[in-house]
């Protein structure tokens, strides 16, 4: 009984763990210039599918990863600069449908260049799984985890003790008086992206290992992120990470004690019930509306 | 206001001359086939621009209730024999209620939070459809009978006359779904200029001056959620009576995007436009079908591109265009 | 109405010159096999060795000398694996391109989807997929190359029968293929009534993980083996996880993931575990005198030569609705698209890499559930058992 609950425990978590380093990505975009952007999957699986033909070139693990996670970095400084940018005052919606787009054609250069195949990535450690309590957990899912916690740690840290971290803080809150203060907001909406981009692509290839990769994992993983990052509380980080891990662990539990035909259907509305009470997320912020 | 409805006239008869004279140009009951599609998706995006252009209210998940009007006339008129006019008024009503009863508490979120909400609610429906594997055939789909009206079949197969000339059912389906179409966009456009469209308006313009001026905005963005789910729910019964066949990807995730990027793409807010919207998207895989493996990459381009140098959406940017062209000429010498 | 009249002149001038272009090209009229297939999208698992299939085989009849003298041009769209779609372009090929012969459609809703279509215009069609209801009941002019779904249920639930299995427990993906197969497990399993399904879960699509699943199987009482019925990299993820969980128990798959990729993604996971397949993966266990043999290495051979990758039984569906086509247009004499489905009709012993096919009025399938073979992994890779 015990060792079943923990099983789904283990298995939300890890798939949590995913959704909240994507959700993490939204949080960061929105925070810098209030869009959300539908790409942020797509740099998961740069990350993940650069290091795969990276390393079946002959390339050693370790630089693969870099070289990838560098490439998810340019390809999220691009993004601002070739489509967000000269969008300017566009409307939300409008973005939204830019963000689409670039999705769609960064998968369709990824299927251009990488095929369509499902590719298997080696787990980083050991293949052996560790038991618990009768319960069992796939190694990988500690590096999940453990990355995941490294990365919202240096998040923070960037965001309240850095200049540049405040600079991006600054420009999301208000465009006009951050520019007047002497922050150059061209800079830093491009850093939010590549470091978002980072994130993504980082998430992308711990997660490989589990879940595979091919030219495709961008879209659903992206979504939920976008679910997660919502119930989250969009804009909080805490909010982030609290709404994927919650999201990945209704999903198995909903899974497991109810029916797993339903488990999506069941997250789904814990999210619209989720939002019935709290209308912007369990940590959004209390925005006053200014008339 | 005259002006404004005297453009709005001339929307509708252009757009009657364009449903009408089509006929005339192409003779492939494919091409026909093809039209036919998209009239009847440009009728629910008619709908969705009331929500999304005219209230400001996103929704991601309005292929749901397209679904929704599919499979109720589907399952109703297959499985239990009803004719196909009645499933669809029953099947509007029903996702009329729908609407909402989940629009109540949906429209009370703002921006992201209202989209999230939508999107949780059309995957859920999606996720239905596709599991009741007894009543929808699951995710293989389900035949649909032909559309009938009380007893005489309306069917992409048969052979019809009109006025003594001998017609296809594909042509005949189109000139139907052209009709459906013209109506749906009068209706709409009585709508927006009507005073439920002016309350609508307010509420996109600043939702707290609205009801500060006594405007009931949760009555108004119900009654529009409504509004464009039935719309939805009408043009889907159409759809699966001509397609003759549906899958639950007809209330999916990606065709509830198709649908708002269609909106997005022709011009919010301008129900001509959303109409050319639903055009250039349904036509371009069909175009950039001989591109083989480029389609995806070029797809993504074209709407990437389309969007951030006509943001406001082709038909409004086209008449910004024209204006401004006039403008010079006209004042050019002043 | 001078503009009407000059609009209809030209037209009527058109539509004439077009015709006498059309009567003068005749002789040299390339035979046209219309296809749709889901290249991309999620059953880019089928579409993609489907497409490869059909592309390196036209060149290679081509260059051999065509069919009946005649060239043959292979016109082919992505449906992306949405049913609407297919039935677009099926329309398109049947009207606007004009095909002799369709081989298309991967999923069986993208079939189902171009059947009142392909009725209408009575042309023949070979459908690649697999769910019972495309032949069953038979429609005159669709025909399907691979073993229905119900096939590989029963061959999978007899070979439990012989190895004495009551009670197991079924995991299935809730796509179209996954959904059917565990739809015909059923009622299999109630028709035999000596194997019962005492616990039935569900995967999506896209999900990466499923332990939770698993675990509910594992824990039924008097669970015995357990089937999953799915393909893409779904399966690869339960069978890694049912290697994670330990569960000793025997683990059957379905003919969705017949393929070394499989394998690939799957690892040291899916030993011991056990299939339905064509002898498509261990030609080298086919005995001599087996007709199959040939064609199959030949096919095997050709396809990984070609494109650098594995073969997969879904790129041989394609081989023989291509050969079929091919045989009845011969058989045929012309492309007369009613003397060519009744000669695909009336095939009989068509040798092809997923079976040995006997058309007739009322199969329009052509094989019989002892077409599968039942493989097992060995030491990393297939070995014939049964």
């Amino acid at each position: 009984m015990f060792s079943e609950f923990l099983q789904y425990l283990f298995t939300g978590i890890t798939i949590g763990a995913t959704y909240a380093l994507i959700a993490l990505g939204f949080t960061l975009i929105y925070n810098a210039s209030h869009v959300i952007n539908f790409a942020q999957g797509e740099f998961l699986m740069i990350g993940g599918m650069a290091t795969v033909s990276l390393t079946a070139m002959g390339v050693p693990m370790l630089l693969a990863i870099v070289l990838a996670v560098v490439l998810a970095g340019l390809m999220g400084i691009a993004l601002q600069r070739l489509a967000i940018a000269p969008a300017k005052d566009a409307n939300v919606v409008t973005l939204i449908i830019i963000t689409i787009g670039a999705s769609i054609f960064i998968r369709g250069l990824a299927q251009l260049v990488w095929g369509k195949k499902y590719h298997v990535m080696p787990n980083f450690s050991s293949d052996e799984p560790i038991e618990i309590f009768g319960a069992v957990l796939n190694s990988q899912s500690l590096w999940v985890l453990g990355v995941g916690a490294v990365l919202v740690a240096v998040l923070v840290y960037f965001f309240t003790r850095t200049m540049t971290g405040k600079a991006i803080l600054a420009t999301s809150m208000n465009k006009d008086a951050a520019r007047l203060v002497g922050i150059r907001t061209q800079m830093v909406l491009m850093l939010a992206f590549m470091v978002s981009a980072l994130l993504g692509s980082i998430a992308g290839i711990v997660v490989a290992p589990i879940t595979f990769t091919s030219y495709d994992i961008g879209i659903i993983l992206g979504l939920k992120g976008f679910v997660a990052a919502a119930i989250g509380g969009l804009g909080s980080g805490v909010g982030a990470v609290v709404g994927g891990l919650a999201l990945g662990v209704v999903e198995a539990m909903a899974a497991g004690y109810l029916s797993s035909d339903y488990k999506d259907a069941v997250a789904f509305s814990m999210i619209l019930l989720v939002l019935f009470f709290m209308p912007r997320g369990l940590f959004g912020a209390k925005v006053v509306e200014r008339v | 206001m005259a002006k404004l409805s005297e453009f709005r006239l001339k929307g509708l008869v252009f757009l009657a001359v364009v449903v009408f004279a089509l006929p005339l140009f192409i003779s492939n009951p494919f091409h026909y086939s093809l039209a036919t599609q998209i009239a009847l998706i440009a009728g629910a995006v008619v709908g969705l621009n009331l929500l999304v252009g005219f209230a400001g209210q996103i929704s991601l998940g309005h292929a749901g209730f397209f679904g929704l009007g599919a499979y109720f006339s589907a399952i109703m008129t297959s499985h239990y024999g009803w004719s196909a006019i009645p499933a669809l008024i029953v099947g509007a009503i029903g996702v009329g209620i729908i609407a909402w009863v989940v629009g109540r508490p949906i429209l009370r979120l703002k921006g992201h939070y209202l989209s999230m909400a939508t999107l949780a609610v059309g995957f859920i429906i999606a996720i239905i459809l596709n599991n009741e594997r007894e009543m929808t055939g699951g995710p293989d789909g389900m035949p649909v009978p032909a559309f009938d009206v009380f007893g005489w079949e309306l069917s992409p197969f048969g052979e019809y006359s009109l006025f003594g000339m001998d017609i296809s059912g594909d042509l005949a389906w189109y000139l139907f779904a052209g009709v459906v179409l013209l109506v749906a966009v009068w209706l709409a456009q009585n709508l927006i200029d009507s005073p439920i469209g002016r309350a609508l308006r307010s509420v996109h313009g600043s939702e707290v001056a609205a009801s500060v001026v006594g405007v009931n905005t949760t009555k108004y963005k119900s009654l529009v959620f409504v509004i464009s789910a039935v719309y939805a729910s009408v043009m889907g019964a159409l759809y699966a009576h001509f397609q003759g066949f549906i899958t639950p990807a007809v209330a999916g995730f990606e065709f509830s995007i198709l649908l708002i990027t269609m909106v997005v793409l022709g011009g919010m807010g301008s129900t001509i436009g959303v109409i050319i919207g639903a055009v250039v998207l349904e036509l371009l895989p069909q175009v950039l079908a001989d591109f083989q493996e480029f389609e995806m990459v070029l797809f993504g381009l074209i709407l990437m591109l389309t969007m951030i140098f006509m943001p406001k959406g082709l038909l409004p940017t086209a008449a910004n265009f024209l204006a401004k062209r006039r403008a010079k000429s006209a004042g050019g010498n002043a | 109405m001078n503009g009407t009249l000059a609009r209809y002149t030209k037209k009527f001038l058109a539509i004439t010159a077009a015709g006498l272009l059309a009567m003068s090209v005749q002789a040299a009229d390339p035979i046209r096999i219309g296809s749709f297939l889901s290249v991309t999208g999620p059953a880019s698992f089928l579409g993609d060795p489907e497409l490869k299939t059909l592309e390196m085989y036209v060149e290679k009849i081509n260059k051999e000398g065509g069919v009946l003298g005649r060239q043959l041009e292979l016109i082919y769209y992505d449906d992306v694996g949405n049913a609407s779609k297919a039935r677009n372009f099926a329309s398109r090929l049947i009207r606007s391109d004009r095909v002799d012969i369709i081989v298309g459609g991967s999923t069986t809703g993208a079939t189902m989807a171009a059947v009142p279509m392909v009725e209408q215009a009575q042309i023949p069609f070979i459908s690649l997929a697999g769910a019972l209801v495309i032949t069953t009941p038979v429609k005159k002019w669709v025909f399907k190359t691979p073993q229905s779904d119900r096939m590989a249920a029963e061959r999978i639930l007899d070979d439990m029968k012989s190895r004495g299995l009551t009670k197991i427990g079924l995991i299935s993906g809730t796509d179209g293929f996954g959904s059917s197969g565990r739809e015909q497990t059923l009622v299999v399993a109630k028709e035999m009534g000596t194997i019962d399904v005492v616990a039935d879960e569900t995967y999506g699509g896209s999900d990466t993980d499923m332990t939770a699943q698993l675990t509910n199987i594992r824990g039924t009482d008097g669970i015995q083996a357990i089937l999953n019925f799915g393909f893409g990299q779904g399966p690869a993820i339960v069978t890694r996880n049912y290697a994670q969980l330990s569960i000793d128990l025997p683990f059957y798959q379905s003919h969705g993931v017949a393929s070394d990729g499989f394998l690939e993604l799957a690892g040291d996971s899916a030993e011991g575990l056990r299939l339905p397949a064509s002898p498509l993966l261990v030609p080298d266990s086919l005995p001599e005198s087996d007709p199959q043999k040939p064609i199959v290495e030949a096919y095997k051979s050709e396809y990984e030569a070609r494109w650098n990758a594995k073969v997969s039984t879904f790129g041989a569906y394609a081989y023989d609705g291509l050969m079929l086509a091919v045989q009845a247009i011969e058989k045929a004499g012309t492309t007369d698209k009613a003397a060519v489905r009744d000669a695909l009709e009336n095939i009989q012993g068509h040798v092809g890499v997923t079976g040995t096919y006997n058309m007739s009025a009322d199969d329009h399938n052509g094989l019989k559930a002892d077409s599968f073979r039942i493989l097992e992994v060995q030491n990393g890779s297939w070995k014939l058992v049964n």
